[in-house]
C-alpha cells in the first residue's frame, strides 16, 4: 500500500527513482547487510539497468550506496572519485542474469577479515527496492521494515529457537521467510521486527548451535 | 488509511465536517501511526525541497548525455526579453517545469511528485503561484495534501509508473494532481478540485512514455510543460464551474484500462513513439551507451 510520501516524494537525486533512487538504495541495503563498508566490491548490472543504466547515473549510484550514501545525496554523480578517496575499489560490467527482473543488479562484496557476500536485488520503481538473493539463496525482501537475517544450517529447532530469543527480548515478529538451497544445508530466515533487534541479541544468537551469521537491517536511520 | 476512490475522501470530508486536504493528513497519520503535526512538518519538508530544487537550477547545466539543460534558462530569458504569447505567467511556470525537468536529468536533488521524470508539473503550477500571489505557506502545503491524496487514488486506481501505464501515468498524473491542488489554493471546492483533475487526467489520457534512449531527457523535460500547463487550463475551467461530465473516478479506471492496452514498445521500452525514429536512433548510436 502506497503511503502519501510515495507518490509525494521520496526526496532524491535524478533522474530516475527505479534507475538512480533505487540503485542508491540497493547499494545501500547491501553495505548495510555486510555491516561495513567493503575494501572491493564487484557489481552487475542486467537487463534495462545494463542497457540504460550509464544514461541514468545507475553505476554512479550504486557505488554512492555502498559508500553509505542515500539516494538524496547531492554526492552521488562524485560517487566514483569518491569511492577511490574512502579507498573502495571498484568494477562495474553487464551480466545477463537467468529469470531476473529487468531492473536487477549483483553485488560482491569483499573485505578483510570478513566473509564475502553476495547479494541480488532489483528496483521496483519509485525508489523502492527488494532483495531477491542473498549469498546464492533465493530470499524476498523489501528493505522497508527492521529486518533480521540469520544465516543457519537446514536442521530442526532453528526456527524455534530464534523466534522464541526474539521473544525473550520483547521483539514483535511482524513477517517471517525462511528459505534453504538444500535439504539439510543452508538456510537462511528473514525476519522483519516491529522493534530494533540489539547488538547483545545479535551477538547471544550467533553463539547458538548451527546458526553461522546473524545480520540486522536497523531502517530508522534510512528513511 | 489509502483512499480507493475520489468518492471515499468525498464521504470521509462530507462525514465528518473536514475538507478534503485534512481528511488526506488524517489518512496518512492512521496508515503510518504519526500525529497530525509530525504528518504536516515532513509535508512542509517535501514543499520546502521542491523550492530548493527549483532554486538550484544551474542553466550551464548539461545531462550526461548532453541532450538537455539549457531550456530553463532560454525561457527565463525569453520571457524577460519578449512579450510571451501565453503571458508572462504562464511563461513562467513553463520556464520552472523546464528548470526541475532539467534539474532531473542533470542528477540534482528533487521530490518525484508523483514520479522522478514527471517532478516539474507540480512545482511548475505551485511554486510559481506562491511567488507570484500572496498567499499564506500553510495553503501551500494544504495543497500538496491534495496533490499527493489524488495521487493515491490514482495509484490504487491505476498506476503512476511509465512502464505500466505509459507516459499518462506519470505527466498525465502529475497533471491530474496539480490540477486538483490549484483548485485548492484559488478556493475551489471538494468537487471543483475533483473536476479539475478529471480533465486534466482526460487532456492527456492515451500518452505514451517513449524516452529516446530510455532516458529521463527527450521528451520528458518538455512535457512537464505540458503537464502544468494543462493542469493551470484544467483548473481554470472548474473554478469557471465547468465540470467532467465522467466522473472522476472512473476517468482514472478509464486511463487504466487505456495503459494496459498500451503496446509495451509505448510503455517506457524506449522502443517506440518518438523513441523509435530515424533521429533517435542516430542519437543513441552517437551516445555510445
Amino acid at each position: 500500500m502506497a503511503s502519501i510520501f510515495d507518490i509525494l516524494g521520496p526526496v532524491m537525486v535524478g533522474p530516475s527513482s527505479s534507475h538512480t533512487a533505487g540503485a542508491a538504495r540497493i547499494g545501500l541495503i547491501a553495505r548495510q547487510l555486510f555491516g561495513r563498508q567493503p575494501d572491493k566490491a564487484q557489481v552487475y548490472l542486467h537487463g534495462s539497468f545494463a542497457a540504460t543504466g550509464k544514461g541514468h547515473g545507475t553505476d554512479k549510484a550504486l557505488i554512492a550506496g555502498l559508500l553509505g550514501m542515500k539516494p538524496d545525496d547531492m554526492r552521488i554523480p562524485e560517487s566514483f572519485e569518491i569511492a577511490k578517496e574512502m579507498g573502495m575499489e571498484f568494477q562495474i560490467a553487464e551480466k545477463d542474469i537467468r529469470e531476473a527482473h529487468p531492473n536487477t543488479a549483483q553485488i560482491i562484496m569483499e573485505a578483510e577479515g570478513v566473509k564475502t557476500m553476495k547479494i541480488q536485488a532489483y528496483s521496483i520503481g519509485g525508489g523502492r527496492i527488494r532483495v531477491s538473493k542473498l549469498d546464492g539463496i533465493d530470499v524476498h525482501f523489501s528493505g522497508e521494515s527492521n529486518t533480521l537475517i540469520v544465516r543457519n544450517v537446514d536442521q530442526p529447532g532453528r526456527i524455534t529457537e530464534v523466534a522464541a530469543a526474539l521473544s525473550k527480548c520483547d521483539i514483535n515478529i511482524a513477517t517471517m521467510q525462511v528459505f534453504r538451497d538444500k535439504r539439510g544445508g543452508f538456510a537462511v530466515m528473514v525476519v522483519e521486527t516491529d522493534q530494533v533487534v540489539s547488538k547483545e541479541a545479535i551477538e547471544n544468537l550467533e553463539k547458538k548451535e548451527g546458526i553461522i551469521k546473524v545480520t540486522f537491517l536497523d531502517v530508522s536511520g534510512m528513511v | 488509511m489509502s483512499y480507493q476512490s475520489m468518492e471515499e475522501v468525498y464521504e470521509r470530508c462530507e462525514k465528518d465536517g473536514i475538507s478534503f486536504w485534512k481528511a488526506i493528513q488524517l489518512g496518512d497519520a492512521s496508515e503510518r501511526g504519526v500525529t497530525e503535526e509530525d504528518s504536516w512538518e515532513r509535508m512542509k519538508g517535501m514543499w520546502q525541497a521542491m523550492q530548493d530544487s527549483l532554486d538550484a537550477y544551474d542553466p550551464e547545466l548539461m545531462s550526461r548525455s548532453r541532450l538537455v539543460g539549457k531550456e530553463g534558462g532560454q525561457m527565463d530569458h525569453y520571457l524577460e526579453q519578449n512579450d510571451p504569447l501565453c503571458g508572462t505567467y504562464m511563461a513562467k511556470v513553463m520556464a520552472n517545469a523546464l528548470k526541475m525537468g532539467c534539474n532531473n536529468a542533470c542528477m540534482k536533488r528533487i521530490v518525484a511528485a508523483p514520479t522522478a521524470g514527471a517532478c516539474g508539473v507540480l512545482p511548475a503550477v505551485l511554486v510559481t503561484y506562491y511567488r507570484e500571489y500572496d498567499v499564506p505557506e500553510e495553503k501551500m502545503i494544504e495543497a500538496m495534501y491534495v496533490a499527493a491524496g489524488v495521487g493515491q487514488v490514482i495509484a490504487n486506481r491505476a498506476f503512476l509508473a511509465g512502464a505500466s501505464g505509459g507516459c499518462q501515468a506519470e505527466i498525465g498524473s502529475g497533471s491530474g494532481m496539480a490540477a486538483a491542488a490549484i483548485t485548492h489554493v484559488r478556493g475551489g471546492s471538494k468537487e471543483q478540485l475533483g473536476h479539475a483533475c478529471a480533465m486534466a487526467l482526460k487532456n492527456l489520457m492515451g500518452l505514451v512514455c517513449d524516452p529516446v534512449g530510455g532516458l529521463v531527457e527527450v521528451p520528458c523535460v518538455k512535457r512537464n510543460v505540458g503537464g502544468a500547463v494543462n493542469a493551470m487550463a484544467a483548473a481554470d475551467m472548474a473554478l469557471a464551474g465547468i465540470e467532467s461530465q465522467i466522473p472522476v473516478d472512473e476517468v482514472m479506471d478509464a486511463m487504466r484500462e487505456v495503459g494496459v492496452k498500451m503496446d509495451v514498445s509505448l510503455r517506457e521500452t524506449g522502443l517506440g513513439g518518438v523513441a523509435g525514429t530515424q533521429r533517435a536512433k542516430e542519437v543513441v548510436e552517437a551516445l555510445d551507451m
